[in-house]
């Protein structure tokens, strides 16, 4: 079916957000997005998604699972700007505002195959102790004017964040004619890649 | 190890345990063999010492017993396991034993029950690792705990790899030398397994093992002594010295020392070590590497050269307080005075003022005069004839041409043999022709040369004889000048010969060139003859056929006629001819050359003449030297363009010359940029005239005094001067002969001789200023000096400079960091060489360069990409860039290269008239710089640009809060909030969509009836100019009575148009309908960039037009009426109100001007107006044209109108007020939001305004406001909303007893209690020293007292407790209007109506647009009247003269009026008005314009556009 010479490639990620660790919240839900450059479209599936509201488990990994599915399928004409998902977490406070409980962003893998990732997630801080205390209090706590900035690198000097707990993500990735493009991203037999590769850049 | 084994010794060994013990005994076996090496002191161990002697001999004797009785017990090991267990017995045996008979013991049971050893060996074999089991010591150590002395350590460690290495191959003589009771099992062992070692020591000791437990060991501690240790450590230790290392010891022998850097190789700066580490490295070296190779051919140690830059690259971190406190510090230096010369300003660190350039005026030669006689300039050109032949005598050129010629001719003779020329070598016979070629070159050369000289001698000769005529035609000398012509004799039979030898020989030369010359044509000549005969073969060939065809096919003839060109038939080349090449030689030596017979003869011009005195000369000469006596000359100093000395004045003598001999010593501060020299010259008393002006050179800076050569530079000047007497003028024909043929114009020039220098200083300095912060003068500067800071980057350029530079700094040329400029030098200087006119960087980039940049900027996607990336405006949203060069269309870039192509060039078509056209430019730019300023500040992002927090709240909030708390927090049908902030980047075309919501209208002009069409129709709202001047469609009344709606007065209904998508309502019916229906609009961003910058810009107007809508019955027979309605709906304009897409935005983040208690001031009004009206508009700065905050009264000062208008009602204030309201509102209107993309308001002061000729609301009411002001009315620039400008600016006048409201866009103006003022909220009011906040409860203006006296209802801004400071205004001191042109005016209107016209064409494509001129004419002279009435109470007369001359016409049509900006904008109104979509099929159109211009260009335009019907 392809062409013989393909003028987009396409990129297939499927997955899910599996669950999240926030050790010290419960009854959080996430929402997702995809960040992506100019030259990106996505063709197929959801873009944005928003998840139930899950509990922690009640055994020792306290964990708090969504297994909310993401799937979705860009094309391209470029590499830069390939796609991040950006996830943002929430829930209630005590008082029971809902409040944001963590930001994160991770670029979707580049190579095809099954790939875990974990995410570290943070908050922005208030910007003096009597303002995070009236956040506190109000419940209106300090949040990105959009999530996407947490994708984006620009303007990121003037916050303060603090890190909240993890989310860990699943992602199938698919492509198709990168290579035809020129791109190459992976290693040419995709049949070994059934491990997931290791967790970013922190102990598990 | 070994302390900590001796301290474990019940631990279990680690596998190299055992190796370590055959060290211990390897480094004794080395002494002295005593062994273990034991204290002479100690008498046990000398006991043991001589004990174990004699033990060892036995056990040597049994070793070699038992080796052989192994051997022979080898086939049989397997009974050795019975063995085993009686090791544990022989441990307990043995444990009661004392110490040294137990040793003993041991040893002699260890012989006996050797059979044992041996059977445990070869179980060991099979199981050689369990054998200690862990938590006890293995026998050998166990043993050589009690039994040992350890040596010192170092030694150990030192011998420890050796030893272990010679475990292996040492093993049995050690295991004989040493340890006696293994050796024995160990003998056998070697055969079995010799590999084994660590193994077999081990279980030799098997038998011992059993007694470690129980060894008790007296001794003394050990010691050593000092001088034993101090001899050790002697011997293992080496201190090296810190002596100086006599350098022979360093160098290999017999080798002197070579020093390079001596040699001129370059070496570098070595790193700084002190000279006793240098020397204690060295000795050391010279202890461990005899072989001497750190040591360099110099005799030092090797050395890099010095990594470390003198000066820290990364800036200093300050780390401590008080350095920032210092750094921070602040030194009071006196103010330097500002020498206004820009960059080649000398340096204030520089002493000023000792600079000196001197400069010496000799004299001044005038080559042309006007008063020159012509005798003068016939003499002038001798003189300079002479000079020339000089000049050409001196170089005797032709000599040289002449010896080098007959050189060559010599050459060539000896080169060529002759009788037999072809048969010399191939070389020769190149080198040969080589010189032949030369030889011919020189000839010619010498030829010219010859010739030249001639005929200067010639020139000279006939100058002579022509002065000398003319002197005595006029009888009279006026110059002193006089030729005379040396002859000098030659030998007339030599110089024949000679001469006659020259010419033969260039005959031969001549012939030989022709001979071969034809050889060569006659070649050519035999392949073209035989291609011609070929051709002419293939010809007739051709033509037989052709004949043959002909006759078969005679039509074909015609078709081909010539098939081929016709070769022509070559002629032979001519032979050469002997005779004619002599003639030609002989005729060229005659013309050329000095003949034979002819003496040489040397011109020589003397001033001896003797010149005619006045009194013999007629009257006109006499008059010509009073006139030139009466000439005096000065010469003026002028540098950097100023004048700074004059010589004297000084009489034009006769021989015009002028000697001044001055010398002007210039002190300059300033670098010299030029150097001028005005001649000027006096006649009698008159002032005087400049003649020419001489630029000198500014030396270099190596030219000093004493040493500038005396130059000559010439001048002219281009005046005209006819003089009455001999005098022949200046740029003035005249001529020598009779009959005035071969006329000659001179113009007035001459010489002045001139020397520059650079004055010496008192010290031997020159007085030189830094060339652009260079000081050559000064070594010492220079030493440290880089080459851009000692002769600017400017003087990298300059090739010579460099290398002078280079070579005064004493650059060391083989530093590699010098290498790429000593090439470039070296490049430059060879002369020869190319040399590029750019100096590379980085040389090496191109071999990394995988393509070449000119085809990496071909490429059509990476500049795609390299645009968006650089956010240019064009394809800042371009999504998707392909992904081939093949797939981007190049009309992609068409767009941005058009824009960069305009950017220089004023398109004057798109805005007809050049000021509109240069003011659009201006904008523009202004435009893009305030862009620039806003995307840097864009890039600073504040934390509320990141992070949404909720401020911290007050007590209130606070306390509602915690009421809040009791609230339901997931209430199950929650409020809407307060929507956040669309963020812009998700949107895509067709999100966004405008709504319109069309509620209804009142007071719609209705149709006249039929039978009172005279009447005055129903009032026309006061909003709009436009519906005011709308004219009542017409019915004829033949018509009317077919209308089934005719009771109708109007049918309007509502289109909304924004960016060419229409909409409209459906249509009411009445003057005051009421639709109360949304449109909605889809919205397009430009480039599909939805940012709010690029939303901000969008130019769009949404236009809302009213129509009426009348239906026509255009059923033709009245008996089709019962089957078929057949009407046409023809729809009439009645008015239309535009609104901009633009919104105010405003994002201030520019510096000010103003004082920072004033600005904190602003800052609090603001505040505490906003606190208690929010919602109501408080101005206190604003933004200037240049980015600067300005306080906004001192926008408001009074300005005079143009006088022009104050004319026209003289007596009459109100009206003069209007006029002006109506001159200010005809000011193109152009918001700012548009023109700056949406990031601030900026406010441009009246003046600038006018010269703009665009502005929005504030500028209109700025300039408004001063008019009023000037005009002596009481005036506020009036701050609120209006429909439908949302917040703007209005003027509020205060008339005798009530305010008026005025709005300066339209220049319409209200009561205050006029219900139909678009102003609805009032927020300010601003005077011109202070500001008012409308703190009342109502801010209609219809419920507010306008009397801002009153604290309690208009808050100001000054007060008493803050005064007025008396701002000075930003506003000029007065306007100055020029008056416009009309014939501009006029052409400009020619040309907007052909366009329109053309617009109009183009609308209709599918129909046939007729013009009615007639109509259009009288449309014509209509216009002015509507102007000069304002477009009232004319329309009567009008109708009633339109109805008199288009009496059977049905037209329907409608004045257009707006100011002029520019095409456009008048484009897009006549569009609006729908007037092309009339589709009757014999409709006709009329259209007219007429501009009326006003001071200073502001243009007011009027257009009529009409349909017509005509009436059957």
């Amino acid at each position: 079916m392809a062409t013989a010479s393909p003028s987009v490639f396409l990129l297939m990620v499927n997955g899910q957000v599996e669950s999240a660790q926030f050790p010290e919240y419960d009854d959080l839900y996430c929402k997702y997005c995809f960040v992506y450059g100019q030259d990106w479209a996505p063709t197929a599936g959801l873009e944005e998604g928003i998840s139930q509201i899950t509990s922690k488990s009640q055994d020792m990994r306290q964990a708090l699972v969504w297994n909310f599915p993401i799937d979705v399928t860009f094309k391209s004409t470029n590499p830069y700007g390939w796609p991040q998902i950006v996830l943002s977490v929430y829930g209630p406070d005590v008082f029971g505002n809902d409040v944001v409980r963590g930001y994160g962003a991770v670029h979707v893998p580049f190579s095809p195959g099954r790939h875990k990732r974990t995410i570290p997630m943070f908050v922005p801080e208030s910007t003096s102790k009597l303002q995070k205390f009236t956040s506190w209090f109000t419940g209106r706590r300090p949040e990105y004017t959009d999530p996407k900035v947490v994708a984006q690198g620009e303007g990121r000097e003037v916050t303060r964040v603090r890190s909240q707990g993890f989310v860990t993500l699943l992602f199938n990735v698919v492509t198709k004619d990168m290579r035809k493009l020129g791109y190459d991203t992976g290693p040419l037999d995709t049949q070994g890649v059934s491990r997931p590769s290791p967790p970013q850049g922190f102990p598990q | 190890m070994v302390s900590e084994e001796s301290q474990l010794g019940n631990q279990p060994e680690p596998v190299q345990e055992e190796p370590k013990t055959h060290l211990l005994s390897m480094t004794v076996r080395r002494g002295p063999r005593s062994l273990p090496p034991i204290p002479s002191t100690s008498r046990t161990g000398f006991a043991e010492f001589s004990m174990r002697g004699r033990m060892r001999e036995k056990l040597q004797a049994a070793r070699s017993k038992a080796e052989s009785a192994l051997l022979q017990e080898i086939p049989t090991p397997r009974p050795r396991r019975l063995r085993s267990p009686s090791k544990k017995e022989l441990e307990t045996e043995f444990g009661t034993e004392p110490g040294k008979e137990v040793e003993r013991t041991q040893q002699e049971i260890d012989s006996q029950s050797y059979s044992r050893v041996k059977f445990r060996d070869s179980a060991r074999k099979i199981k050689p690792k369990p054998q200690v089991p862990p938590g006890f010591p293995s026998p050998e150590e166990a043993y050589n705990f009690f039994t040992f002395n350890f040596d010192p350590e170092p030694e150990e460690s030192e011998e420890k790899p050796k030893a272990r290495h010679t475990v292996g191959t040492n093993q049995g003589e050690e295991e004989g030398e040493e340890e006696e009771p293994p050796t024995r099992g160990r003998g056998k062992e070697m055969d079995e397994e010799e590999l084994l070692t660590g193994d077999d020591a081990e279980d030799f000791l098997l038998g011992l093992d059993h007694m470690a437990d129980d060894f008790v060991a007296v001794r003394p501690a050990d010691y050593e002594s000092i001088h034993d240790r101090l001899q050790m450590e002697r011997e293992m230790l080496f201190i090296p010295s810190r002596q100086t290392v006599p350098t022979y010891k360093k160098l290999p022998e017999n080798v002197q020392p070579r020093f390079l850097e001596d040699e001129g190789l370059y070496t570098g700066v070595r790193p700084e070590v002190a000279r006793t580490n240098q020397n204690i490295m060295e000795n050391r070296l010279l202890m461990q590497d005899p072989e001497r190779r750190w040591f360099g051919d110099d005799g030092r140690i090797l050395a890099l050269p010095n990594p470390i830059k003198p000066f820290p690259s990364r800036r200093p971190v300050l780390t401590q307080e008080q350095s920032i406190k210092a750094e921070l510090e602040t030194l009071y230096k006196k103010a330097v005075k500002y020498v206004h010369s820009s960059q080649h300003m000398i340096r204030s660190g520089d002493p000023p003022g000792n600079f000196q350039l001197d400069i010496d005026i000799s004299g001044l030669i005038f080559t042309h005069h006007p008063c020159f006689s012509r005798e003068h300039v016939l003499a002038a050109k001798l003189a300079q004839l002479y000079d020339q032949y000089l000049a050409r005598h001196q170089r005797n050129k032709a000599k040289f041409l002449t010896d080098k010629l007959q050189a060559l001719r010599n050459a060539v003779q000896t080169g060529v043999d002759p009788e037999k020329p072809h048969s010399s070598l191939d070389t020769i016979q190149k080198t040969i022709n080589e010189y032949k070629s030369e030889i011919r070159q020189t000839r010619k050369f010498r030829d010219a040369e010859q010739e030249k000289d001639r005929t200067l001698l010639k020139t000279i000769i006939k100058v002579w004889k022509e002065m000398k005529s003319l002197r005595e035609f006029q009888r009279f000398t006026n110059t002193p000048l006089k030729l005379v012509l040396r002859k000098e004799k030659v030998d007339q039979k030599t110089d024949e010969e000679a001469y006659e030898a020259e010419i033969q020989a260039e005959i031969s030369e001549l012939l030989e060139e022709h001979t071969e010359e034809y050889a060569q044509k006659m070649e050519e000549y035999r392949t073209s003859l035989h291609q011609w005969k070929a051709w002419r073969k293939a010809q007739r060939a051709k033509k037989k056929k052709r004949k043959q065809a002909a006759e078969d096919h005679p039509d074909d003839e015609i078709e081909e006629p010539h098939p081929e060109e016709d070769l022509v038939k070559p002629t032979p080349p001519e032979p050469t001819n002997r005779a004619v090449i002599e003639q030609e030689v002989r005729e060229r030596a005659a013309q050329n050359r000095r003949r034979p017979w002819e003496p040489t003869l040397v011109p020589e011009l003397s001033l001896a003449g003797s010149v005619t005195p006045s009194d013999q000369c007629p009257r006109a000469e006499v008059s010509r030297r009073e006139d030139v006596k009466k000439r005096s000359v000065y010469l003026k100093v002028l540098f950097n363009n100023k004048e700074v000395s004059r010589t004297v004045s000084r009489p034009l003598g006769a021989d015009f010359r002028v000697h001044f001999g001055q010398i002007f010593n210039l002190q300059i501060v300033n670098w010299p940029e030029s150097l001028t020299l005005q001649v000027y010259e006096t006649i009698g008393h008159s002032s005087p005239t400049l003649l020419a002006e001489v630029f000198l050179p500014i030396p270099e800076t190596t030219v000093v005094t004493g040493r500038a050569p005396i130059e000559e530079v010439e001048f002219s000047s281009n005046q005209h001067v006819t003089l009455d007497h001999e005098g022949v003028g200046s740029g003035v024909p005249f001529s020598f002969e009779a009959d005035g043929s071969n006329q000659l114009i001179l113009m007035t020039s001459g010489k002045v001789s001139h020397s520059v220098a650079w004055a010496i200083g008192e010290n031997g300095i020159p007085l030189i200023p830094p060339l652009s912060q260079q000081n050559i003068g000064f070594r010492s500067a220079l030493k440290r000096a880089d080459a851009i800071s000692s002769i600017g980057t400017s003087g990298l350029m300059d090739m010579k400079k460099l290398a002078k530079w280079a070579a005064e700094s004493k650059l060391d040329p083989n530093d590699p960091n010098n290498a790429p400029l000593m090439q470039l030098i070296s490049v430059a200087t060879s002369g020869e060489s190319y040399v590029p006119d750019f100096f590379r960087l980085e040389q090496l980039q191109q071999e990394f360069n995988f393509v070449s940049d000119q085809e990496l900027n071909r490429s059509k996607r990476f500049r795609l990409l390299c645009l968006r990336s650089q956010e240019v405006p064009e394809f800042r949203n371009y999504k998707q860039v392909p992904v081939y060069d093949r797939e981007i269309m190049e009309k992609v870039f068409q767009d941005y290269e058009k824009r960069l192509r305009d950017r220089s060039v004023i398109e004057t078509k798109e805005h007809i008239d050049t000021h509109r056209a240069i003011v659009a430019k201006y904008l523009q730019q202004v435009r893009e710089s305030v862009i620039n300023r806003f995307l840097i500040a864009k890039q600073y992002f504040l934390l509320a640009d990141m992070i949404v927090e909720e401020e911290v709240p007050n007590i209130s909030i606070l306390g509602l809060s915690l009421f809040k708390l009791a609230e339901q927090k997931r209430p199950l049908r929650p409020r809407r909030k307060g929507r956040k902030k669309v963020t812009a980047q998700n949107l895509s075309d067709g999100d966004i969509k405008l709504l319109v919501n069309i509620v209804r209208a009142y007071d719609i002009p209705v149709r006249k009836p039929a039978m009172s069409k005279f009447q005055q129709p129903s009032k026309s709202s006061r909003m709009f100019s436009e519906k005011r001047a709308a004219s009542p469609s017409t019915h004829s009344p033949t018509h009317n009575a077919d209308y089934p709606l005719s009771q109708v007065l109007v049918r309007p209904f509502v289109e909304v148009s924004f960016q060419r998508t229409v909409c409209h309502t459906t249509t009411a019916e009445g003057p005051n309908p009421s639709w109360n229906e949304e449109l909605e609009l889809p919205f397009r961003a430009p480039n599909g960039d939805y940012s709010t910058a690029s939303l901000q810009s969008v130019k769009d107007i949404v236009f809302i037009n009213i129509f009426d809508e009348v239906l026509h019955d255009v059923l033709e027979d009245d008996r089709e009426r019962g089957s078929g309605i057949h009407t046409r709906i023809e729809r009439h304009w009645l008015g239309c109100v535009k609104i901009p897409f633009s919104t105010i935005y405003f994002q201030a983040r520019f510096e000010s001007q103003e004082d920072e208690k004033l600005l904190q001031a602003t800052e609090k009004f603001q505040a505490e107006c906003a606190l208690k009206f929010p919602n109501r508009q408080c101005l206190t700065t604003v933004t200037d044209i240049s980015g600067k905050t300005v306080f906004i009264t001192r926008y408001l000062k009074p300005l005079n109108p143009p006088q022009e208008l104050l004319n026209v009602y003289p007596n009459n204030l109100q009206a003069t007020a209007e006029l002006v309201a109506r001159y200010v509102s005809l000011i193109p209107f152009l918001p700012d939001t548009v023109s700056f993309g949406g990031i601030c308001d900026l406010w441009s002061t009246s003046d600038q305004f006018l010269d703009l000729l665009a502005g929005d609301e504030e500028e209109h009411a700025v300039l408004l406001c001063n008019y009023f002001l000037s005009l002596g009315k009481k005036a506020w620039l009036l701050m609120g909303n209006a429909i439908p400008e949302g917040p703007t600016a209005y003027v509020l006048t205060w008339e005798q007893g009530h305010y008026l409201i005025w709005n300066p866009c339209s220049g319409h103006f209200y009561g205050q209690f006029d219900t139909f003022c678009p102003l609805k909220n009032v927020g300010c009011l601003i005077g011109p020293d202070n500001i008012w906040f409308n703190i009342q409860r109502y801010d209609s203006p219809l419920r507010i007292n306008f009397d801002v006296t009153k604290p309690k209802l208009w808050k100001s801004f000054f007060s008493r407790s803050l005064p007025y400071p008396g701002l000075s205004s930003v506003q000029p001191e007065e306007l100055i209007y020029q008056r416009s042109d009309k014939a501009a005016a006029a052409e400009l209107q020619d040309r907007i109506e052909k366009i329109l016209k053309e617009k109009i064409m183009d609308w209709r494509p599918r129909h046939l647009t007729r013009w009615n001129r007639y109509c259009t004419s009288t449309l014509r002279h209509f216009l002015p009247l509507l102007e000069k009435s304002q477009g009232e109470d004319v329309e009567d007369d009008h109708r009633a003269e339109l109805l008199k001359q288009l009496g059977d016409y049905r037209f329907s049509g409608f004045p257009l009026h707006m100011p002029y900006s520019e095409v456009k904008s008048l484009i897009d109104a006549v569009y609006s008005t729908g007037v092309h979509n009339i589709d009757v099929p014999n409709v006709e159109f009329a259209l007219a314009v007429y501009i009326h211009p006003y001071p200073k260009n502001v243009l007011s335009v009027w257009i009529y556009v009409a349909s017509l019907t005509r009436n059957r």
